[in-house]
């Protein structure tokens, strides 16, 4: 149900290692849309692995998958279209 | 047979084979959460676009690295937390009590950083009313740090129960629950981080 310890290992240290990717980003300073969109996938794939796995939603019915990974993709959405708006025109 | 006719004759897994680790409660109590913390999220990402240079500006002048290192804590503090329910489904209650005992260090090390951060902010003279952007600095991450007080409480009652031996297989609702509660903590963060500290 709640997998092996290997994989939870696994899985920590990639998160990990794409929380260093996010934070050198930022200590770059690299700005614009290409590197917000990249931040965004980062943050929508360590979630996943937090919802899939973490919290075993893998398991569980449907509805509550569709309703949480839903509600982080929605999330990002409506924050890339306010990033969009504050563009330059 | 086509493809369409043999995806329908497959029969589909049956309910009892999913299931919500977990109470149910906690899961329409995590839901509540999630919608409050994305309104907060949107209407950070909104004000910006009528405010970016001051938020970007701003932002620039953030700490960082706590924040990351914060991440990482609680990124960890979950990882426990996870190695912890294993342990208790294979009857290793002391185990469990001390992958616990790690997710709350996590947990008081992500805290210890936070107020690091609020003395160092108040210090620049940064507060409610300083700017847009502090004001959504300061309350989107204090509501988020409240949860994860209620989140170290939660782990202290599930490291209590784990050193009674409370939790094995069969009987881990009560973990499960709890573990659920401190995986929404995480989640949130792992937007809250980028959203705030990084993307400009």
């Amino acid at each position: 149900m709640h997998g092996s310890a290997a994989r939870a290992t696994l899985l920590w240290l990639v998160l990990v290692a794409a929380t260093l990717l996010t934070w050198a980003v930022g200590e770059r300073g690299s700005a614009g849309p290409h590197v917000a969109a990249l931040l965004a996938v980062v943050s929508c794939v360590k979630g996943g692995m937090v919802i899939l796995d973490f919290m075993v939603l893998r398991h569980a019915p449907p509805m509550w998958r569709a309703l949480t990974l839903g509600w982080l993709v929605l999330t990002w959405a409506l924050i890339g279209l306010a990033y969009w708006n504050g563009m330059p025109t | 047979m086509n493809t369409a006719s043999a995806t329908a004759l497959t029969p589909a897994p049956p309910a009892a084979q999913y299931r919500l680790a977990g109470d149910l409660a906690i899961w329409i109590f995590i839901l509540a959460e999630l919608l409050a913390f994305g309104v907060f999220f949107s209407a950070y990402a909104f004000t910006r676009a009528h405010h970016v240079e001051l938020f970007d500006a701003e932002q620039r002048a953030l700490h960082r690295d706590v924040g990351a290192l914060n991440t990482a804590l609680l990124l960890t503090a979950s990882y426990f937390v996870v190695r912890a329910v294993q342990a208790a489904e294979r009857f290793a209650a002391r185990a469990s009590s001390h992958w616990l005992l790690g997710a709350m260090v996590c947990g008081a090390g992500f805290i210890v950083l936070k107020l690091f951060e609020y003395g160092a902010a108040f210090d620049q003279g940064v507060s409610l009313s300083s700017s847009p952007f502090h004001m959504f600095y300061l309350s989107l991450t204090f509501f988020h740090f409240m949860h994860v007080i209620l989140g170290m409480v939660i782990l202290a009652a599930l490291w209590f129960g784990a050193r009674a031996g409370r939790y094995q297989p069969g009987d881990m609702n009560g973990m499960e629950t709890g573990a659920a509660y401190w995986h929404m903590v995480d989640l949130v963060w792992l937007i809250l981080f980028p959203l705030v500290y990084v993307i400009h």
